[in-house]
């Protein structure tokens, strides 16, 4: 197979990358059979130390932290990707049709996004949630429309530098219709800037969430989520407790790994050949 | 005597992404003092990694793998980069061939002009201002008291590209490396650039390396000339010499592709008029007219030549008649019927009938799609084929323009220059068009690899009577193709009529500027047509 081919001709760097990826991908299925204890079970003191009973201690209210992490992986890598899924479908679906339309197409949704921007996203996200609830559906469509501001403006940008190619001049003097434009003569064009942008976003939005979750409006207690664990536990730093570091570590081992693969990504599709 | 320069079994390689592959093979190469030397070859043929070399610097990615540089009996392979940034700019300057690329638009000329001199400590700016304004004198720029405090923008190419030479200048240096300065220039505005540096290098009795493609331009200024090919030297001998009596087969080649090929017997008939531009004029702000009542009428089968300089309005005239640009005023009419002024409104059986091919290949040509695709949704798109119809059609095509049908999953990054071309071609031709637009087609490309498009274009119209509207300012292919010409001036038509009428004297005056512009094989060309500019 293709994929396979070209995973066998990936450098260290990207199998790196998939291994810590796969890696949170199955901690999050596999929770409930590897995690010692239930999700929001207490089973000990608060913030006790790394030991026997408890791999990698317990948190602020006597759970344990790595029965924690495994279910946190769920929630944060799952919300993740449906949001910035979300967000780059919608972002690079507008800025594209402002780029090749152009005129009052591009002005109107140009001034829309600039009014979106000039909120606060926290304090706009949070008068959204507050009015139409916090469930999660909510909360991926909330962040993805705030974070697609952004990637419109970089898909929009991308777009017009393409729009000015010949190639695509070309198409329009053969007639075809806006769809055929973006979808095969912009978007395969486009995509390096855009992965690059989707490995930065991602991370983004674990924070976003966290951020949200400490004030009342994320993801709901008890829940477990990374951001949300490194929130609730940040306190303990002060006493020379390092609980809060587990679940931010896993947070960068995600974001890293992501990135690691985007990076091979972009490698591949910036050329289709290798050259030097 | 000891030469100024004298390279010796110079070996240059450029990095692949997995290995090193030759671009300059065994060069021996030699420059007195005073001498200029020209330096000719197509794309890749290690002209420019030469002349670099002669500097004892290489392009990122290259390097010099053995041989001997050596400047006024210093070594400057393996030199170290105090003593090599000493000579540079100093003794051994570089002009660049976009000036308009090279020069930093936020500073002015004059102080960009200083910068050398004053880095080498050999002048104060306040000298070097002076000296610049004696500079640009003898380089013929217009206000030279003036012209050094203006920014880059503020000054046309060819005296940006003037103000370059100065630059090379200021140290007043025993070589400089002229890298094709004149390529992006119109060929009035080649002229001006030629005699500058003509003149200053024999004033100043600089020594040169000249590096073009084009023949006729390298007569004019060099001592001897050296032919390169793919990094190999094909040819080295007296400038005149070899003009006169060429060697080797392929030095011959070069030299004959100018030479005007038979006229067909072409009259002028009012049937089969294809395209009819009647009265139109255009603009692009709405109030400057970019184009002024202009009347074109292209028969079928036939090759009309729209000859011009940049800003003539010749590629905007391309717009109005694609639809691209909807004219002011006027119609376009094509096969009789009137065509809606804008794009979009044209119906896609009126589209199919008019293609369009570009001046750059490069970005004609979506890279992310192979031939298949590129070549497949025309056919898709205006006849419904697929499948193996499809296969059979892209086929058909790909022997049309020559290329082999193994070609058919490659992506336009595994096709050279002139293979682009030849698919945009096919692009076009894929639609079966009455009338193909071609906007500059052969101009990007090296002179035997035009040669070759030309020559497939015409085949093709003998086979597939299909008309060409030929956009282009370089007169020779005008000569080379046309059956009818049109020469444009600042948005007007100033003459048009069948090539033979356009082309025997008495000649618009405009006309006859562009026609004594282009440059000749003789070697005397620029000296007399100066002489005789300067009595008229």
């Amino acid at each position: 197979m293709a994929f396979f081919k070209l995973l066998r001709s990936s450098p260290i760097s990207a199998r790196i990358g998939l291994a810590m990826v796969l890696i949170s991908i199955l901690a999050a299925i596999l929770a409930p059979v590897i995690s010692p204890y239930g999700e929001t079970q207490i089973v000990g003191d608060v913030w006790q130390s790394p030991g026997k009973d408890h791999f990698l201690g317990t948190d602020h209210l006597g759970r344990d932290l790595f029965t924690r992490l495994l279910y946190g992986a769920r929630n944060t890598i799952a919300i993740a990707f449906a949001t910035t899924l979300l967000s780059f479908v919608v972002g690079a679906v507008a800025g594209f049709f402002a780029a090749t339309l152009g005129g009052w197409t591009d002005l109107s949704l140009s001034r829309m996004v600039d009014i979106i921007m000039a909120f606060p996203t926290l304090i706009f996200a949070l008068m959204v949630l507050s009015v139409v609830g916090t469930s999660v559906t909510a909360l991926i469509v909330v962040i993805a429309l705030l974070d697609s501001t952004r990637v419109y403006r970089l898909s929009r940008a991308v777009a017009m530098d393409i729009n000015a190619l010949e190639f695509v001049e070309a198409a329009r003097l053969r007639g075809e219709r806006i769809w055929w434009l973006m979808r095969h003569e912009i978007l395969p064009n486009a995509m390096p800037p855009l992965v690059a942008e989707f490995g930065l976003r991602f991370c983004f939005v674990f924070l976003f969430i966290a951020a949200l979750s400490f004030l009342g409006l994320g993801l709901q207690p008890p829940t477990a989520d990374w951001g949300g664990m490194v929130r609730e536990n940040a306190g303990a730093i002060t006493f020379g407790i390092l609980t809060p570091l587990w679940p931010a570590g896993a947070i960068a081992f995600l974001t890293v790994g992501v990135n690691l693969i985007v990076d091979w990504f972009l490698h591949v599709a910036s050329g289709l050949k290798e050259t030097a | 005597m000891t030469k100024l320069l004298e390279i010796k079994n110079l070996f240059i390689e450029g990095f692949t992404g997995d290995q090193w592959l030759p671009i300059v093979n065994d060069i021996d190469m030699s420059l007195n003092k005073g001498e200029v030397l020209g330096l000719i070859g197509e794309s890749g043929a290690g002209k420019s990694t030469l002349g670099m070399a002669a500097m004892g610097y290489t392009r990122q990615g290259c390097r010099i793998a053995s041989g001997s540089i050596q400047f006024n009996g210093t070594e400057l392979f393996g030199a170290s980069k105090g003593d090599l940034r000493k000579l540079r700019g100093n003794r051994i300057a570089y002009v660049a061939q976009s000036a308009a690329a090279s020069f930093n638009p936020a500073h002015r000329l004059v102080r960009q002009y200083a910068e050398a001199p004053v880095q080498h400590g050999l002048m104060k700016f306040a000298e070097a201002e002076r000296e610049a304004v004696d500079i640009y004198r003898q380089l013929l720029l217009p206000d030279p008291e003036h012209i050094g405090y203006r920014y880059p923008h503020q000054v046309s190419g060819g005296q940006l590209q003037r103000a370059m030479v100065a630059m090379a200048m200021a140290c007043r240096p025993d070589i400089i490396v002229f890298d094709e300065p004149t390529t992006a220039l119109d060929v009035t505005t080649q002229i001006e650039v030629l005699a500058a540096i003509k003149k200053i290098t024999s004033e100043l009795d600089t020594a040169a390396i000249y590096i073009t493609h084009d023949l006729a331009v390298v007569a004019q200024l060099a001592d001897r000339i050296m032919v390169l090919r793919h990094g190999n030297l094909v040819e080295e001998n007296d400038a005149r010499k070899i003009l006169a009596e060429p060697k080797e087969e392929y030095t011959r080649q070069l030299l004959s592709v100018r030479t005007i090929r038979d006229d067909k017997a072409v009259f002028r008939s009012d049937r089969d008029v294809i395209l009819k531009v009647e009265n139109v004029s255009a603009s692009y702000d709405g109030s400057e007219l970019v184009l002024q009542d202009i009347d074109i009428s292209i028969t079928s089968g036939r090759t009309v030549a729209l000859v011009g300089e940049s800003g003539s309005g010749k590629s905007t005239l391309a717009r109005v008649i694609t639809g691209l640009l909807p004219p002011l005023q006027g119609h376009i009419r094509f096969e009789g019927e009137t065509l809606p002024p804008a794009l979009a409104s044209r119906e896609r059986e009126q589209l199919r009938k008019l293609q369009m091919i570009y001046q750059m290949p490069d970005t004609a040509l979506n890279p992310r799609q192979n031939i298949r695709k590129i070549l497949g949704r025309p056919l898709a798109f205006y006849f419904g084929m697929r499948g193996s119809v499809m296969g059979k059609r892209i086929k058909e095509l790909l022997e049309m323009i020559e290329l082999p049908h193994s070609y058919i999953n490659r992506y336009p990054n595994e096709l050279s220059g002139g293979e682009k071309q030849r698919l945009c071609i096919a692009r076009a031709l894929a639609a079966e068009p009455r009338l193909i637009i071609c906007d500059e087609v052969t101009s990007a490309l090296d002179q035997l690899v035009a040669e070759g498009i030309l020559q497939l274009l015409q085949k093709l119209q003998n086979e597939l009577a299909v008309s060409y509207l030929f956009i282009t300012h370089d007169l020779a292919t005008v000569k080379a193709i046309s059956d009818e010409i049109v020469v444009m001036l600042r948005g007007c038509i100033v003459e048009q009529g069948i090539k033979k009428e356009i082309l025997t004297p008495p000649h618009h005056a405009y006309t006859n500027l562009l026609l004594s512009s282009i440059p000749e094989m003789d070697p005397e060309w620029l000296d007399k047509l100066l002489e005789e500019r300067r009595m008229a």
